[in-house]
């Protein structure tokens, strides 16, 4: 399946990227040459493989991720906005949505 | 003498930094003040000196994550690996130097410069952990943290001739370390020496409750597997993986290996892994689908950087993103983006999830019969700085020995093995089962016994 250039700019949309077109250029030929690289896997029969999802070690699977629901302390709103970009009376401030 | 040793680390860090440019920052202040308190410690780590890779949270000190789109970021809580490592006496002197995001194999992709190799500073260091890999080669640490997604802790790890761990999946927390790709990222540890790895996987090493990935299997006593004897040990031997791509001489190298592990009494096996030559493609769909996900999160709404000028808000999280992501990390998004959006999610993720099995299954079956494998880390010695920054898919290619672990979840140590006619370090690589690092543990050890590496970088700390 080739890549256009089209593609490329209706991905960037998708993945929230402004490019420009120098890069949707380079980048467009770049991933066509590593799409390429990765459709060898089509070389190989895996009708009855089941794919590799979820945890990874048997024992990892088996371990009980649950936990007593307890109140615990949190950052609290005067930490959770120190490293904003815009905070503004207790929130974070974002441009128009509309 | 916590404060002394501490003092040191940072007068050694503060000067050799200039050449390596291995640090991102380096807390003088702090550490000499946790060093104090460290004083008193009874801890199995107490004033040992620990440089941490910038994509792991300490609190008190910045996570750039090697990004602008983080810049002098300060996280508000300690990852759980620094958490253990402080309890047990450890003082942070500083914050290394990454690929953005922990994406690259050579250290070029960090927005604040390459770091250099301490063995030739025109070369690079290897990567993603390639400022942890050389603050230890330097000798400016004797510890220091890394990040392994598809070989960034070990390959920098034999690219600058120091010992690199890459442990079990779930072996140790991913809490707060900055998510990259989350069913291959593991935290991993360089030191000079076999058993300090092996010291502080043991204090890190455990369940997390905050990291639900984080298995519940027991720590064993780590240093009491160093005994020194490997009679009788299993060691798979891949033929296949020693042909088309391998530099001669590292090739060569590691074949001398493992001629010291058959006089040394193991018994060397010939094992398949038929479908390690699919491992990068698999890979590079998987982590890069992973971190379109993960790296949503970078929009410039509660932290790190924002766009100047953008009245609306979409245009504020593209523009954002475009000026605070690199190349590297942007192509990344896209060929992650690409795999799984629809139409095309069967044809890479779902095919690279399945292939993902037959990898794994490979380590299952060759386990059956060995009790580790032996391959080169990198198919070449450390590469000139520049060489391979325009073709991405090139670069890629020097995870071909060890993003197999990642996909299959297995531990993998990276151990010095000599140098190269040109003195640049050649290391080899041990891959075992899940939870094998004892195992690991062992046979590096005995390796580093029979034939100790002790050449020194030209660019090396004066205390050390």
């Amino acid at each position: 399946m080739p890549i256009e250039e089209k593609d490329i700019a209706k991905v960037a949309q998708l993945a929230h990227l402004e490019l420009d077109d120098e890069e949707l250029k380079v980048f467009g030929s770049q991933m066509a040459e590593i799409i390429t690289y990765v459709e060898q896997l089509n070389q190989l029969d895996t009708a009855n493989v089941p794919p590799a999802l979820g945890g990874l070690t048997p024992e990892g699977e088996r371990t009980d991720s649950a936990r007593d629901d307890e109140i615990v302390p949190s950052l609290g709103q005067k930490t959770a906005l120190a490293e904003a970009p815009d905070p503004a009376a207790g929130h974070f401030r974002v441009p128009k949505v509309l | 003498m916590p404060v002394k040793t501490v003092e040191q680390s940072i007068i050694a860090a503060e000067k050799l930094n200039e050449t390596l440019n291995a640090f991102l920052e380096i807390d003088r202040e702090g550490a000499l003040q946790r060093a104090a308190a460290a004083e008193n410690s009874d801890g199995p780590l107490a004033g040992v000196p620990i440089a941490v890779k910038d994509n792991i949270c300490v609190l008190g000190l910045q996570a750039s994550c090697g990004s602008r789109i983080l810049g002098d970021y300060h996280p508000p809580y300690n990852a759980t690996v620094i958490e253990r490592l402080t309890q047990a006496g450890a003082v942070v002197i500083g914050k290394t130097n990454c690929d953005e995001f922990a994406m690259g194999s050579s250290n070029e992709n960090s927005a604040f410069g390459p770091v250099r190799n301490p063995w030739d500073t025109t070369r690079v260091p290897g990567g993603s952990s390639g400022g942890s890999a050389a603050a230890v080669a330097a000798g400016i640490v004797p510890v220091a943290l890394g990040s392994d997604t598809g070989g960034s802790v070990r390959q920098p790890a034999s690219l600058v001739g120091v010992v690199g761990l890459k442990p079990t999946y779930g072996r140790n927390s991913r809490y707060g370390l900055v998510a990259f790709a989350s069913s291959l990222d593991q935290v991993g540890i360089f030191a000079r020496k076999v058993e300090d790895v092996a010291r502080v996987l043991g204090v890190i090493a455990g369940r997390d409750s905050h990291d639900a990935t984080t298995a519940d299997v027991p720590v064993p006593d780590y240093v009491a597997s160093l005994t020194g004897d490997v009679k009788g040990a299993r060691l798979g031997f891949p033929r296949a993986l020693f042909g088309e791509g391998l530099d001669e001489e590292v090739g060569s190298a590691v074949k001398t290996v493992v001629d010291v592990y058959r006089d040394l009494g193991a018994e060397i096996v010939d094992v398949d892994l038929p479908h390690a030559k699919y491992a990068i493609a698999v890979y590079y769909i998987i982590a890069t689908a992973e971190a379109s996900a993960n790296l949503a999160r970078f929009d410039g709404v509660r932290y790190g950087f924002r766009a100047e000028d953008t009245p609306e808000l979409r245009q504020m999280y593209r523009r954002t993103r475009a000026q605070g992501f690199g190349a590297e990390v942007k192509r990344r998004i896209m060929l992650g983006t690409y795999v799984l959006s629809a139409g095309y999610y069967d044809a890479y993720y779902l095919k690279a999830q399945k292939v993902r099995t037959l990898v794994k299954n490979d380590f299952l079956n060759a386990f059956e019969n060995c009790d580790a494998i032996i391959t080169p880390t990198a198919p070449s010695t450390a590469f000139a700085i520049g060489e391979k920054v325009d073709d991405p898919l090139a670069m890629y290619l020097n995870d071909i020995y060890t993003v197999t672990a990642n996909l299959a979840g297995v531990p993998g140590i990276s151990v010095p093995c000599g140098l190269s006619s040109e003195r640049l370090p050649i290391g080899f690589q041990l891959l075992g089962p899940y939870w094998s690092e004892p195992t690991l543990f062992r046979l590096a050890h005995a390796y580093a016994e029979a034939r100790p590496f002790t050449e020194r970088p030209p660019v090396f700390a004066p205390s050390a």
